[in-house]
């Protein structure tokens, strides 16, 4: 089930020059707003034909235009979940739900009781799309997608359009699916909490081309990258491991580098989490930090050092297996006199936790 | 059928003929041009093609042109010796000049243009991402288009129609230059108005037709009316 992509097309003012590969699981597609992410989607459903491109999903070819190959969309195989959900007005949720079973050649796919349950949109079944929140159309939308017996899932930013409280509703459901699925699922998004939080691996796209594709955590603390992540993005993700309950409301996390604590998260011991920490949000010091309000203090070993064109130092470092990424000045480098093999200590400031399905 | 209702009590044998025959070739102009005129409508408004504004002129045509040369190009065409009346005639037995059955493509062809308008508009108004969902879940072209296009113009469908029949029901030039104005076989609602203006003392019967063609034509507006919000309304999930 791993789909290979090739595709270039030019526009009147834009070119797009891909290529990647999806495997099971969530791949995200990440990028600001108009690198082409929306094209690369369109191309792979068959929405849109590119000037040149392969695509192929192990021996099935669904675009080669050497070969003079395009598959029409509905022969493809390729859900999408668009940003506005596009339900049928016309028909009831359960009818929406069930459209794509009409034209499945095999039937043997997802039960519709299972996807029902998936996505809790039991009591919806009877209504029109018409009445429906944001959330509950998306959700549906997601249901619809899955029902059609696809070989691909594309989500074009599925929760681009709804509001923090909505997003906070949906996500869940898509991190079950990606647990519960050994579809590929292609995963478009300009929102890097949402790509941290769901996908395995990432793809990163600037201006049209890819920059980097792989494991999210290498990716996203990838010094060399600062420039098209931006510094608000630019992070590391670390594996935890929950290991206790403290009796004062906080919660315990075994890292590689050491325990950290975080406010009380509801999740049995020995749950694998995964905690994306900001490069902004993490101050250095060569020596222990002593009256210091912050709890989650690790020691670490500089691994590298990237000096920006402005007055910003991107220090990469080692915390056990992990890779902490922290963004400081340039005149605190000096300062603290930091080298590769340097020994100081990270002070995070802020991170945020999801749970860690897959790999 | 009780007496009280009898047509015959409120019509004499010609009017009640009349329009009698009138409700029959404008029901069947209706029904016989209505999936033409959804594909014409949908190629306008969908597909790119060689020849497009060719078709949209050609259908628009009757809509301009003086009915009396509408109807003489049909009976150059449609006539017994006319450029298709004639195999129509030899090879199937079908003759159209001077028959009711002339009466029904009169009025269809004069009635096209509205019909293509009012449908061709609502495809427009159709979302064609919806077009697009349809698609990547699996529904190929044909399907596309009777799963959602047209569920969604339906409304647009039923105004078209409507606006056709009401517009062969009053349809006059073009029928009475290509089939003529015979009471009993041609003469419809309009042309028996036109007959009894011409005779001396044939205004009482004239003003009755004038009201028969009133409330057909105010009954089949309210009927669309009607229609098109009980779709609407189901629609928007109410």
């Amino acid at each position: 089930m791993t789909l290979d992509v090739a595709l270039s097309h030019r526009f009147a003012d834009f070119a797009l020059d891909v290529a990647f590969q999806l495997r099971p699981g969530i791949t995200a597609l990440f990028g600001k707003s108009g690198c082409g992410k929306t094209t690369v989607i369109q191309a792979i459903a068959g929405l849109l034909t590119p000037d040149h491109g392969r695509i192929t999903q192990d021996s099935r070819v669904l675009l080669d235009t050497a070969q003079g190959i395009a598959l029409p969309p509905h022969l493809r195989h390729c859900a999408v979940v668009f940003q506005e959900a596009r339900l049928f007005p016309h028909l009831t949720v359960r009818q929406n739900l069930t459209y794509g079973r009409w034209f499945a050649t095999d039937r043997h796919g997802t039960a519709l009781d299972d996807i029902i349950a998936l996505l809790d949109i039991a009591p919806l079944l009877s209504r029109r799309p018409g009445l429906l929140s944001g959330g509950e159309k998306q959700r549906v939308a997601i249901g619809r997608a899955l029902l059609s017996n696809p070989r691909i899932l594309l989500m074009d930013e599925p929760l681009a359009a709804l509001d923090d409280p909505r997003k906070a509703e949906i996500l869940p459901y898509i991190e079950q699916l990606r647990d519960q699925t050994t579809l590929p699922i292609l995963y478009v998004s300009h929102a890097l909490t949402e790509v941290t939080r769901l996908a395995n691996s990432l793809v990163l796209m600037d201006a049209g081309r890819v920059l980097r594709q792989g494991p999210v955590a290498a990716v996203l603390s990838d010094p060399t990258l600062a420039r098209s992540l931006g510094p608000r993005d630019l992070g590391s993700v670390l594996r935890a491991t929950l290991s206790a309950q403290e009796p004062d409301g906080l919660t315990r996390l075994h890292t590689a580098a050491g325990p950290i604590f975080l406010p009380r998260i509801n999740a049995p011991t020995g749950t694998i989490l995964r905690v994306r920490i900001a490069a902004q949000d993490v101050i250095l010091s060569r020596t222990r930090p002593k009256g210091l309000s912050a709890l989650n203090i690790l020691p670490a070993q500089v691994i590298a050092l990237h000096l920006d064109d402005g007055p910003g130092a991107l220090v990469q470092l080692a915390l056990g297996d992990d890779r902490l990424l922290a963004r400081i000045t340039r005149r605190s480098a000096t300062a603290l006199d930091l080298q590769v093999g340097t020994q100081v200590f990270a002070v995070l400031k802020s991170m945020a936790v999801a749970s860690d399905g897959a790999s | 059928m009780p007496d009280w209702i009898s047509p015959a009590d409120w019509f004499s044998p010609d009017e009640w003929r009349a329009v009698a025959l009138s409700l029959r070739v404008s029901f069947w102009a209706t029904l016989l041009s209505l999936p033409l005129g959804i594909l014409t409508a949908y190629l306008l408004a969908r597909r790119a093609f060689w020849g497009r504004h060719l078709l949209n002129g050609l259908v628009h045509l009757p809509l301009i042109l003086p009915p009396v040369v509408t109807g003489y190009l049909l009976l150059l065409t449609f006539g017994r010796k006319g450029t298709v009346g004639y195999y129509l005639d030899h090879w199937f037995g079908i003759v159209l000049a001077f028959r009711w059955t002339g009466a029904v493509l009169a009025a269809a062809v004069m009635a096209f243009p509205l019909m293509v308008r009012a449908i061709r508009l609502s495809i427009e108004a159709v979302d064609p991402r919806l077009e697009q969902a349809a698609a990547t879940l699996g529904a190929a072209p044909p399907w596309v288009f009777l799963t959602v296009t047209l569920p969604l113009i339906l409304p647009g469908v039923v105004a078209g129609a409507v606006l056709a029949f009401a517009k062969a029901i009053g349809e006059f030039g073009a029928t009475i230059t290509f089939v003529a104005n015979i009471p009993g076989q041609t003469q419809t609602l309009p042309s028996a108005i036109y007959s009894f203006l011409q005779v001396p003392g044939g205004d009482p019967q004239a003003f009755r037709l004038v009201l028969v063609a009133l409330c057909v034509a105010m009954a089949a507006l309210i009927l669309s009316e009607w229609v098109s919000r009980a779709i609407a309304r189901r629609m928007s999930g109410a």
